[in-house]
């Protein structure tokens, strides 16, 4: 009995065969033609603004975003199993569950109240 | 051929494939997404040219079908431009970060049930686990990277603000489309894909009105919240109008790609496109049958053996790239924040409480041994007539009255000219240099 990972160990294999060649192919396939407008960062008709290697800054919100994801993720996460065994757990799984997203309710209030929630 | 229910696979069919099998399968797989792709190419650009009172593509091959090939290969011979600020082994690998989880998330898909493939019987799937929707999950989430890396590596303003874009929208949507799936996890007991196929085989028995009948078993029918909940999550999360902000033209170029070109532009535009055919597979496995024959065929006895499932399934996939390239057509984009309001505070909060009905009713059904069919038609219904009711007879917003002040009589017809006696208030530099003056005249009344 093979591990039945295997096949998509092949299936990754072969993607990732695919994907490398086809962005190492592409600079022999294609022309090249250099010019000093084509290298510089995208920009519409102004100077561009060097955008900073890894110093460069973003909205926090984005941040705060990040971590509801791995609250709620966290969440998702603890649901799976008990979702899977429910019919086994019943009536103890149902109220454990209650509490547990009661629980997480609370802090998705919390930041809603904050205005963790709003994008302006 | 033997019995009919011994074609339908389970966990133990899995793993036992000799090796050329599995050769055959992983690239019949690679095959079939990269010819769903080119073909969902071809056939958006069809169906939104007919929705636009278009022809659409028609001078490529018979009828247009090789256009999406001929743009490829265009792509294929298009200059490869490295951006001088980019950072080079990122850039140059965030495309096959991206297409590669996307070409992965499809192995655990089920096509078909168990076929004889030169003599050997063998399932037609990949592979499947104990966790298999989780596999999707997964890759689904490695793509974020590929597109955040893409943005990050270009060294660009544009491709860096849409990539976080995309990176806030897709984890946000995530969270929806995972909390959407739980309620399917709990009605078939098990998260492996051919055994949510299974479990939708044959529904329960609804007793209503004093007549029996055979309920429906598609989750899209049981769970139809589940079900609209994952149709939106996954529009957000294959980054597709109505919700394709990393994108938005208008306001961020290209999004995440802007700084690419020629094959890697290609690799995450095939990813895209895969992602689409992977969320409509996944929506067929998960709600509508998965490759079971829908009603009106399933009478026929061998609708649901052999190859033939392969049709339907295919057919289901074909729907749902359909709805995504209707949705495209017929809706404006959404507003960065409405959009992550209604994800947020709409969407999650639904599917939570979603959550809790169902499996509060599914263990009181069991534990209290009623039928959980006839709660939803005595509650259910009901509780569906009030909350449309409540919607339709909503009273409509009150105009705002200070909308309609000052807004001056207009033929019909012409344009919104302001009134010939418009007052403007003077600009605060005038008001000073006035005062300035009035004070150097040693004191005016000016106010």
């Amino acid at each position: 009995m093979l591990n039945p990972y295997i096949p998509i160990v092949g299936l990754f294999a072969l993607a990732a065969a695919f994907a490398l060649f086809s962005v190492a192919a592409a600079p022999y396939i294609g022309p090249r033609r250099y010019n000093k407008a084509k290298v510089d960062a995208y920009e519409c008709g102004i100077e561009p603004v060097d955008q900073p290697l890894g110093g460069a800054r973003f909205p926090v919100k984005y941040y705060l975003t990040a971590m509801l994801f791995i609250i709620f993720d966290i969440e998702i996460i603890f649901l799976y199993p008990w979702a899977v065994a429910n019919d086994s757990l019943g009536l103890f799984g149902l109220i454990e569950m209650v509490l547990f997203i009661g629980t997480v309710f609370i802090a998705y209030a919390y930041v809603w109240r904050r205005g963790g929630l709003e994008w302006d | 051929m033997s019995n009919l229910a011994a074609e339908s696979p389970t966990l133990a069919d899995f793993g036992t494939d000799v090796w050329w099998i599995i050769v055959i399968k992983v690239v019949g797989i690679f095959a079939l997404l990269v010819a769903l792709t080119l073909f969902a190419i071809l056939f958006e650009r069809k169906v939104v040219g007919r929705m636009q009172q278009r022809i659409g593509p028609n001078r490529v091959g018979p009828r247009g079908g090789l256009q999406s090939l001929a743009d490829g290969l265009k792509l294929a011979f298009k200059e490869d431009i490295m951006p001088a600020l980019a950072d080079k082994p990122i850039y140059f690998l965030a495309p096959v970060i991206a297409a590669v989880p996307a070409f992965l998330a499809f192995s655990v898909i089920p096509i078909g049930p168990i076929v004889s493939i030169f003599g050997e019987r063998t399932p037609l799937q990949l592979t499947d686990l104990p966790v298999g929707v989780l596999i999707v999950l997964a890759c689904s989430a490695m793509g974020v990277y590929g597109i955040v890396l893409a943005g990050w590596a270009s060294g660009s303003t544009y491709p860096l603000l849409g990539s976080l874009r995309s990176a806030a929208q897709m984890i946000s949507y995530e969270i929806a489309m995972g909390l959407s799936i739980v309620a399917v996890f709990l009605y078939a007991g098990t998260m492996s894909t051919s055994g949510i196929v299974e479990a939708q085989e044959s529904g329960s028995e609804v007793s209503a009105f004093g007549l029996n009948f055979d309920g429906p078993g598609w989750y899209a029918v049981v769970l139809p919240v589940s079900f609209i909940i994952y149709c939106i999550a996954v529009v957000g999360e294959t980054n597709r109008a109505p919700f394709d902000l990393p994108e938005a033209e208008s306001e961020l170029v290209g999004g995440f790609h802007t700084e690419y070109s020629s094959l890697k532009f290609a690799l995450f535009y095939l990813a895209e496109y895969i992602n689409m055919v992977t969320v409509s597979a996944l929506a067929a496995t998960l709600f509508l049958g998965g490759w079971r024959a829908p009603w009106p065929i399933s009478i026929w006895d061998g609708a649901n053996s052999g190859w033939w499932p392969v049709l339907w399934f295919i057919g289901k996939v074909i729907l749902g790239l359909f709805v995504f390239t209707w949705l495209r057509a017929t809706l404006p984009r959404m507003r960065y924040d409405q959009f992550m309001r209604f994800g947020w505070k709409v969407l999650v909060p639904v599917a939570l409480l979603w959550i809790l009905v169902v499996a509060t009713m599914r263990v009181l059904s069991r534990e209290y041994d009623f039928n959980a069919g006839d709660i939803a038609l005595y509650v259910g219904i009901p509780v569906l007539v009030l909350v449309m009711a409540v919607v339709w007879l909503w009273p409509d917003k009150a105009p705002d009255p200070t909308v309609k002040e000052g807004v001056p009589p207009t033929t019909r017809g012409a344009f919104p000219t302001p009134p010939l006696d418009l007052v403007v208030p003077p600009s605060p530099p005038l008001i000073k240099r006035d005062a300035v003056a009035a004070g150097k005249r040693g004191g005016g009344k000016r106010a």
